[in-house]
């Protein structure tokens, strides 16, 4: 089992140098940095943009300068920007920033939709049941980007409630808040609670679907009969044998809502203010940057390789039958 | 303490009074078209240490009164009555106070141990479960453990204390249902409900779990409810008999009384209608015509009535109760001698009529060609020599080869016009391969396969078409085998279309079809779910008798019927061999059927045909250890007889294909190997024993000696 999964991770590095490459290859491409420069006004002497395209790479061919920054990389520099700024010097920051929205975020979304299905599951057809239902089908069909900017009214509903403006919905902490780590922290959590709901509703939705159906097989399963035969009463047979069975599923769709996570990840950075990673990637593309790019799709990349190979830990954890 | 804890404990636990007691139970879910009568009032006593057979056809409400009697129905379903255990009514309770007789003092196993056992859990830990739970406080979690190795050695688990720590999934099915049956003795119960506890497992493998039932009564002297439709297994395990129809119980009474002289006409018509294993001529099988009732929607009267042939008016209009049956002796007085829900019972009584008789079972004739000496009659089959071998591969992108499983390992046999070869073994042996290597006339990876003297490797694509017609197939599921959206005038149609005939031809056969099977010629635009499934089997028989074949391959062809439809399904396949003549190549695992329907038996083992010859020489006079085994794992409906045999008891399971033993396949298994001395014992592990006899019976056995494990029957039974 070490073994296969150790020889996973092997593969992973393939896949994310292929990602990385189309990535960078599609930027180089199309991208023109040189052509901002160009309609400046007034336009700046043919040297210096010439010293721009050789400082940036841009005379030789695509894998020449992919094999340049992917050399840089493993040295630890992921290359320059076009304003010259270097770009590992920003990542952690911007890495922080996502990771702090995605992981709570998957981590309320998977909790509270899997407790979610389970209910909606026991209570099949019941008024409870419909309710999840449609919660669930109308945050499904509607666009990250607008359930995002509808959130921001029942927070400004609140804050009148409240008399103040606890629930912040621009940015990630108070500009030049000074004050000891745990204000930090208290901080910080104002301007998370939104954004963090805009993500982790999405997760919901998406996860107490699957949870559901993937309860209703095992309700009616003859295990749990014999779980109830034995002695357990109804509600332990359904936590201790139908629950921890339903729940194998779940470990391979945590690869595939992973991906849903970090679209939406992209937009609720941009309209909540966040200078994330996603927020960095349109950052990218604007200012026609490929290192850029390449750098926010490396890490993409890696984030959705290890949800996959997490998924896989997770499965051979919970169901005995994969284990070899 | 709670209050059941201190009812149960207490002095008056040991009394003597029955330990179950059913009164006036009925149950009835909602559906679509109405309220379904699943059970309507059912009334029967357990009493310490009895073993109570109930027995009846699907839907007849036998598995739903014993979930009811557990507390193990959904919510959705409404039950009244009276479910008295120890004399405390069990109805009403709640759910936690339930929990707390569940397992420790009412334990119940299951039909399909394959999906019973909780996949996330080891066994052992699944076993201590049960301990656990009903000893908390009391029982630790090592001395649970310690328990659950000894309760797996107790059903015969093999390594108990190495087994323990294995997944469901590491178990075969008859190993899991031991350790199911562990799981309901843990805590020394004073009633054990098995619910169908072998239709799931292989006959050697329900005789070794019948067994373990039987010592887990010994060990725990508790009352048994056992539910099945095998009126064989009851036959040597109960006591008493239960009889259940439409949700009423029919027929009741000590079981040697019920097989003697069974009082209702639906008891008589159903111990008719099985093939039965020590026939030493064919007998006419018993049909019972029509169907159960819908449960929705009853008409007054009595519930069989519709399909009764000593129906007369008076049954109409009143259903009948459950009448003493004349000259029984009711001893105790609370309803244990033997009753008959029929009001002309007496009668019965006093013609004692054959099933055959009150039924009118129709005599099938022999084919015209059986009057012609087998060797001269056209080899319609010939399988010589026939190899399968399945890779087991590693790896996803590299494939690379680390085994290869043997599923047939160079068979022979040939089936000649007019015959009918039973193909038998256990799951796993290669019978199901056999067929389908048959089926496919593709290359072969050894052996040749010739339909009527056409060797299949040797035809191109035009000449395999045409050879299919002449070899038809019949599916096991008559469900999945036809497709729901064809109207069945079009499933009969199809084959006739693919190979080309004029649609004049073909409006014209249909029609016939319908006619030969039985089925009405107006039902030709309905579609498959509006017929049972005994009728859909006879439309699965008339498509694969469109194109007129020589042959058909029957895979399994009644296994999914019940036996009262099962009798029908046989006469028809008996009666269409006789007028056309027909060859079968039969494939089953039910050796009476076989028994009954073929002329000519190959029984298999891992891949080996080990015994092959005429059926009565095979089945009369067995020589190969695994065939004596097979026969005399068969349970026979007769109790007298069925508690008299000698049976042979096979250890464990099926050694896996992949890695089979060496020389003779089966001397892992062999009690005749056994019991041989060590010098003589070689020949057996170094040498394959080669398919060799006399007149037409072989086997493949270095030491046979035939031994007769099924008695005959007498020529005046009943």
């Amino acid at each position: 089992m070490i073994g296969f999964l150790l020889r996973r991770l092997a593969n992973y590095v393939v896949l994310c140098l292929a990602a990385t490459f189309l990535a960078f290859a599609l930027a180089s491409a199309t991208f023109d940095p040189i052509a901002i420069l160009q309609q400046r006004n007034p336009p700046p002497p043919a040297a210096v943009l010439d010293a721009k395209r050789a400082d940036l790479h841009l005379d030789q061919p695509v894998p020449q300068r992919f094999l340049t920054w992917v050399g840089g990389v493993a040295h630890g520099d992921f290359g320059r920007t076009v304003t010259d700024r270097s770009v590992v010097e920003e990542l952690p920051r911007r890495v922080g920033v996502s990771l702090r929205l995605f992981l709570i975020g998957v981590v309320l979304g998977v909790g509270f939709g899997v407790l979610l299905g389970v209910i909606s599951a026991i209570r099949q057809y019941r008024l409870s049941d419909y309710l999840a239902t449609l919660f669930s089908f109308v945050i499904l069909s509607t666009p990250v980007f607008v359930l995002g900017t509808l959130l921001k009214q029942p927070a400004q509903g609140f804050n009148d409630l409240i008399g103040t403006n606890y629930l912040q919905t621009l940015g990630e902490q108070t500009p030049g808040f000074q004050g000891s780590w745990f204000a930090s922290l208290g901080d910080r959590l104002r301007y998370l609670i939104v954004p963090t709901a805009t993500i982790a509703l999405g997760q919901i939705a998406y996860y107490s679907r699957y949870q559901r159906s993937a309860m209703l097989d095992v309700l009616g399963s003859d295990f749990l009969r014999t779980a109830q035969a034995k002695g357990l009463t109804r509600r332990r047979a359904l936590f201790k044998h139908g629950l921890r069975t339903a729940l194998i599923p779940m470990a391979t769709l945590f690869a595939f809502g992973f991906g849903l996570l970090i679209t939406g990840g992209t937009f609720t950075e941009r309209i909540f203010g966040w200078y994330g990673m996603g927020d960095w990637l349109i950052t990218g593309v604007v200012s026609q940057d490929a290192n850029i790019v390449a750098t926010v799709t490396l890490f993409i990349a890696v984030l959705v390789l290890v949800s996959g190979w997490l998924s896989d830990v997770l499965y051979a954890v919970l169901d005995p039958r994969v284990r070899v | 303490m709670t209050a059941a804890e201190t009812l149960f404990e207490g002095p008056d636990a040991e009394r003597a009074g029955p330990v179950l007691e059913v009164d006036d139970l009925r149950v009835s879910f909602p559906s679509e078209d109405g309220r379904v009568q699943a059970v309507r009032g059912l009334s029967y006593r357990v009493a310490p240490g009895e073993v109570l057979g109930i027995v009846g056809e699907s839907g007849s409400g036998k598995s739903v009164s014993s979930l009811a009697v557990m507390g193990l129905l959904p919510d959705s379903a409404r039950v009244t009555g009276s479910i008295r255990f120890r004399g405390r009514e069990l109805l009403g309770l709640s759910d936690g106070e339930l929990s707390k007789i569940r397992g420790r003092r009412v334990s119940m196993v299951f039909q399909d141990p394959l999906s019973a056992l909780t996949p996330v859990y080891t066994v052992g830990d699944q076993i201590a479960e049960a301990l656990l739970t009903h000893g908390r406080g009391r029982v630790s979690r090592q001395q649970a453990d310690r328990r659950a190795v000894e309760l797996l050695d107790l059903v015969g688990i093999p390594n108990a204390a190495a087994r323990a720590k294995a997944f469901p999934h590491e178990f075969s099915g008859g190993m899991r249902q031991r350790a199911v049956i562990a799981i309901a003795i843990a805590n020394d119960p004073d009633l054990i409900i098995a619910d169908e506890p072998t239709t799931a497992l292989d006959v050697t493998v329900q005789a070794q779990v019948l067994e373990v039932l039987k010592t887990a009564q010994e060990v725990t002297g508790a009352g048994i409810v056992i539910i099945t439709h095998d009126l064989g297994v009851v036959a040597g395990f109960a006591d008493r008999l239960l009889v259940m129809y439409a949700g009423r119980a029919v027929e009741t009474g000590d079981v040697h009384e019920v097989y003697r002289r069974p009082r209702m006409p639906y008891t008589l018509g159903l111990l008719g209608s099985i093939p039965r294993l020590d026939a030493a001529q064919k007998q006419p099988l018993v049909p019972i015509e029509g169907q159960p009732p819908s449960l929705t929607d009853l008409p007054p009267g009595c519930p069989f009535a519709p399909r009764c042939p000593m129906v007369v008016d008076a049954c109409l209009t009143e259903e009948p109760p459950l009448f003493q049956v004349d000259g029984s002796v009711d001893a105790t007085g609370d309803g244990t001698g033997h009753r008959a829900a029929c009001i002309r019972s007496a009668e019965i009584a006093e013609r004692e009529p054959d099933a055959a008789e009150v039924f009118g079972a129709e005599v099938i004739g022999e084919p015209e060609i059986a009057a012609v000496p087998r060797a001269e009659r056209e080899v319609v089959l010939d399988v010589a020599d026939l190899v399968k071998t399945f890779t087991v591969t590693k790896g996803s992108v590299f494939k690379r080869k680390v085994g290869a499983v043997h599923a047939v390992d160079g068979i022979s046999f040939d089936i000649r016009a007019g015959e009918t070869l039973g193909l038998v073994g256990e799951s796993g042996c290669g019978k199901t391969t056999t067929l389908m290597e048959i089926l496919g006339l593709e290359e072969l990876m050894g052996g040749s396969i010739s339909v009527l003297g056409k060797r299949a490797a040797e035809l191109d694509k035009a000449g395999r078409k045409a050879i299919r017609r002449d070899m038809q197939v019949v599916f096991q599921d008559p469900q999945a085998s036809l497709d729901p959206r064809m109207p069945i005038g079009d499933v009969l149609a199809e084959p006739m279309q693919v190979h080309g005939y004029p649609a004049a031809d073909i409006a014209k056969r249909v029609p016939e079809l319908l006619d030969l099977v039985g089925l009405r010629r107006e039902h030709v635009g309905r579609y498959p779910a509006e017929f049972s499934g005994g009728q859909r089997q006879r439309i699965g028989i008339a498509r694969a008798l469109a194109l007129n074949p020589r042959l058909i391959v029957l895979d399994e062809p009644v296994s999914a019927l019940d036996v009262s439809i099962q009798a029908g399904v046989i006469n028809l396949l008996d009666r269409l061999k006789a007028e056309l003549g027909l060859s079968y190549l039969f494939v089953a695992h039910d050796l009476s059927v076989v028994r009954h329907i073929a002329d000519r038996v190959a029984v298999m083992y891992l891949g080996k045909i080990v015994e092959i010859g005429d059926v009565d020489a095979v089945f009369g006079a067995p020589r190969h250890p695994y065939t004596q085994a097979l026969l005399s794992a068969i349970p026979i409906p007769d109790p007298v007889k069925e508690r008299q045999r000698e049976r042979i008891i096979l250890e464990g399971d099926l050694p896996s294909p992949a890695n089979p033993p060496t020389g003779c396949r089966f001397h892992t298994r062999c009690f005749l190997y056994a019991s041989l001395p060590e010098e003589r014992r070689r020949i057996c592990v170094e040498t394959e024993p080669a398919l060799e006899g006399s007149g037409d019976h072989s086997d493949a056995c270095h030491f046979a000696r035939s031994r007769a494990v099924v008695e005959p029957m007498a020529d005046d039974h009943r």
